[in-house]
């Protein structure tokens, strides 16, 4: 460093007072000469450069080539080797075609085509005149028509224009036949119906659920069930035992558990994803798709995340066989928040 | 028009087809606009030509695509070759995207090229944005074309996003599960918007087949139409050019479009082209196979969306679980429609209004066609960056889950962090992006007024070490010193001598902007310079001589 850099900044003149952006400027020096590149000197550089060109091209015609050696001697057969094998080599047969055209043609304009800048002017896009004309044209077009002078037809003109948008708004009602939004209120499960595996709906017995495990439960005869996705989207749920002390029973949810069996709604109340992850020590669980965290110990309360409300619980029982029923449907509706919940 | 004997005679094969086509259809006038038209050269103009490209591809590759997809949601059972996947209930949309990647030869390689390009486009159009953005590319009288590419980016995400939704695939389908989750959270309709969007409850037969008209017409329609608005503008307004020697508000600097730019930009489709299908061949995107149809059960954790989407995703995720609350019987979730709609609502609309923000501050009504060096305009810089910010922070909140498993971290604690760099990033990166310009600035200064440091340390016969300095060629002076460094401009009275509330805030953000700022050096100050060098490092230029 030299000497140059001491002084604060006010006094340094780095910091410019009111009205020096006035001061003279300096004077453009106009475009710096033009360098030569070694193809327009050489000739010998000049030929090598069209060699390369030349190459590149060829490049490409080998790289077509190859795509079609791929295309028609890759036989698909049941591996995904196979498939990738041809992929890659469709792939990079196009890569070679389209690269050796492209750098080719760049390679081309970089050092055989001329590389002299030029200077040309920016002209006027509109005259001042033209907008004075056009601005005379408008009112001349607004007056004939007499538009602001009759405001009687300007009026009913603008209702009747808001109004005719109407029907093509509402001619799309029919995107659904039913818009009852009650039906998000109900799911397969009721009285009765047998808590079964997902996806192969066979009944789990209440002493197959051992202390500590999980099971991913559909309702009976969803499997079967006309609307089986949506009556799905609904209706899974989780279902694992615990030691029945660790369980914070509230007032009236007393005979929903059994055991220390429980079942809980899968459907995360946030946005509605699957609540698919089960921490077996800390009994939480987690929704992998915006981490919202229920404790379990305490009916599935949010603990972390953005979900606002816990899970819905299923009240569960045990019928004369042993397997585990529903004895009810949810008290509340499961999943996202909706206006209508209430 | 009853002369048809031609006066014009040409002379060469291209004279005679030329003649040919314009005594039939016209068109000279057209090469006489455009064949020598010239355009300005630099790296960073390049973006926008990628996003230009993309799209084509994905136009060419898309096509392709639709010859075999097929959008029925109707229940099939695959009986496909993907031994794995035998017997399995799925929608025929996913069938035939499974048919696509495994029976169609060159069908993986048409969607990987489809999927990566799509990426590509985003993001060349956002990195397009943000170059416009920083050099000041959108002042007078671009605006508009600002507007119609901020409009081209909403447009680019939503091509995005139902593309994504078509095979219905397990993670497909979970994306529309949280888009229906975000709409049941709209207060008054958001519950009949859901209802109708999937023709009835979710996930019913409807939605794939809806979105696929919306993904292959509408939405590409709308994309085209915006571009061919788009490069009208730019052939109107000319395109701009950074600053330097030779260039002026008033001129344009470069190559003629005949034959280098032409040659240039061209063969640079192919290079985009080529690079896409390098990538296409080699990563894999999207296999659905691995994730299966989709059922509304299972779900895999640590999936992440196509990039473009997660900033929305983020939010969603940075949220804590309150506001949520019932009123006269009904249900407001706040939790949800707040990250859903501030964030991007916020940015989108500032992004719309930022040239007319910069005009009402600045008070700069004039026509530029000279870029601005980021570092010359401090406050814009440091407000793209915020920006940038702000947006990168609620990215990086879509991979939360991610960041905690692959750096051992808490999960809850990455959130935390997230959360509260979610209100202070924007405003560190203003303030830190600001002084890092004043300080190249300041740089600037010094090597204008000072010239470069040579590294060549010299000892004086009095036994002082110097360093010499090598001053500019006027070539490299002119670019550091010709620039505009806007000052405060206090609020000013109107014409009744008032001074108007919001006048009073105008004068407020220009302080807040302008007060710290880097002046351009001047002729006199550059001459004060040298001769203050010509007294103390006058012996350092003899040694310098003798030393040749």
């Amino acid at each position: 460093m030299g000497d140059h850099s001491h002084g604060s900044p006010s006094t340094s003149g780095t910091v410019a007072t009111a009205g020096q952006s006035d001061v003279e400027k300096f004077q453009d020096p106009g475009l710096p000469p033009h360098r030569p590149r070694r193809a327009d000197k050489d000739p010998r550089a000049e030929k090598r450069a069209e060699r390369q060109v030349a190459i590149l091209f060829v490049i490409s015609i080998i790289g077509t080539v190859l795509f079609f050696v791929g295309y028609f001697g890759i036989r698909l057969d049941d591996t995904i080797a196979t498939l990738r094998f041809q992929n890659f080599t469709l792939g990079m047969g196009t890569a070679f075609a389209m690269l050796g055209i492209g750098v080719g043609i760049v390679h081309w304009a970089k050092t055989l085509m001329p590389d002299h800048e030029i200077v040309e002017e920016r002209h006027e896009v509109r005259t001042e005149e033209d907008r004075r004309d056009a601005e005379q044209i408008i009112g001349q077009v607004l007056d004939e028509s007499g538009i602001s002078r009759r405001p009687l037809i300007r009026n009913t003109l603008i209702g009747a224009g808001v109004l005719a948008i109407l029907p093509a708004i509402g001619i799309f009602r029919d995107l659904s036949k039913d818009l009852n939004p009650e039906v998000l209120r109900h799911t397969m499960w009721d009285a009765g119906v047998r808590l079964t595996r997902d996806p192969s709906g066979t009944p789990i017995k209440a002493s197959d659920v051992t202390i500590g495990s999980a099971f991913h439960v559909i309702p009976e005869g969803l499997n079967e069930a006309e609307h089986k996705l949506e009556e799905k989207a609904k209706a899974v749920v989780l279902l694992m035992r615990l030691n029945p002390d660790e369980l914070h029973v509230s007032p009236g949810r007393e005979d929903w558990n059994y055991n220390g069996i429980v079942a809980y709604s899968k459907i995360c109340t946030h946005v509605g994803c699957p609540v698919a992850l089960y921490e077996q020590h800390t009994h939480h669980l987690l929704c992998p798709c915006h981490q919202s965290t229920f404790d379990l110990t305490q009916e599935c309360k949010v603990i972390f995340g953005p979900a606002a409300h816990a899970l819905p619980q299923l009240p569960i029982s045990v019928d004369d066989e042993g397997y585990l029923v529903a004895t009810s449907d949810f008290h509340e509706p499961v999943g996202p928040s909706y206006w209508e919940r209430g | 028009m009853s002369a048809s004997t031609d006066t014009y005679t040409p002379k060469t094969r291209v004279g005679r087809i030329t003649n040919f086509v314009d005594t039939r259809v016209g068109g000279s006038s057209i090469v006489k606009e455009f064949g020598r038209k010239i355009f300005p050269d630099h790296w960073s103009f390049m973006f926008g030509e990628v996003a230009l490209y993309s799209f084509v591809i994905l136009l060419l590759s898309g096509t392709f695509l639709t010859f075999f997809f097929d959008p029925s949601m109707a229940e099939t059972h695959y009986n496909g070759p993907y031994v794995p996947l035998k017997g399995v209930e799925m929608s025929v949309a996913y069938q035939s995207t499974l048919q696509i990647s495994f029976e169609v030869r060159g069908g993986l390689f048409m969607r990987q090229l489809h999927h990566w390009s799509a990426l590509l486009f985003v993001a060349s159009v956002s990195f397009h944005m943000l170059r416009v953005f920083f050099t000041g590319a959108f002042r007078r009288p671009r605006e508009l074309n600002w507007v119609v590419g901020c409009v081209l980016l909403i447009l680019a995400l939503a091509a995005g996003f139902t593309g994504y939704s078509l095979p219905d695939d397990l993670l497909s389908g979970n994306g529309l599960r949280i888009i229906d989750g975000v709409i049941k959270g709209i207060p008054l309709v958001g519950t009949y918007i859901s209802l109708l969007l999937f023709g009835g409850e979710f996930p019913g037969t409807d939605i794939v087949g809806r979105l696929y008209v919306l993904h292959i017409l509408l939405v590409p329609a709308l994309i085209l139409l915006m571009i061919a608005i788009h490069l009208f503008m730019v052939v109107v307004h000319k395109h701009t050019q950074y600053p330097g020697p030779g260039r002026t508000e008033s001129n344009v600097v470069g190559f003629p479009v005949g034959p280098v730019y032409a040659a240039k930009a061209g063969g640079f489709f192919f290079v985009v082209f080529g690079i896409l299908a390098v990538i296409a061949a080699n990563f894999q995107i999207l296999a659905i196979w691995d994730y299966g149809p989709y059922d509304p059960s299972p779900v895999s954790a640590g999936t992440q969306p196509d990039w473009y989407i997660g900033w929305v995703d983020g939010a969603l995720r940075l949220m804590p679980g309150v506001g949520e609350f019932v009123i006269f019987g009904r249900t407001v979730s706040l939790n949800v429609l707040l990250p859903a709609l501030a964030p991007a609502g916020l940015l989108f609309t500032l992004m719309f209004a930022w040239p007319w923000i910069e005009r009402w501050v600045t008070k700069d009504n004039r026509e530029h066609h000279i870029l601005d060096r980021p570092r010359n305009a401090p406050f814009r810089t440091g407000i793209g960056v915020a920006g940038v910010v702000f947006y990168c922070v609620m990215w990086a909140a879509a991979s939360s889950d991610l960041i905690a498993t692959h750096f051992h971290v808490s999960l809850n604690d990455v959130t935390y962090w997230l959360r509260a760099l979610f209100f202070l990033g924007p405003i560190l990166g203003f303030i830190i992006t600001r002084r890092i310009c004043l300080a190249l600035q300041r740089k600037d200064r010094e090597i204008a007024l000072h010239g470069r440091e040579t590294g060549r340390i010299v000892r004086l016969p009095h036994g002082e070490f110097i360093e010499v300095h090598e001053p500019l060629n006027d070539y490299k002076l002119y670019r550091l010193v010709n620039f505009e460094s806007p000052q405060v401009l206090p609020a000013q009275p109107n014409k009744a001598g008032h001074i108007k509330r919001t006048e009073k805030l105008r004068g407020a953000v220009s302080r807040f902007f302008f007060e710290d700022r880097v002046a351009p050096v001047t002729p006199a100050e550059l001459e004060a310079a040298h001769s203050h060098h010509a007294e103390v490092e006058a012996p350092a230029e003899k040694a310098e001589v003798s030393g040749h």
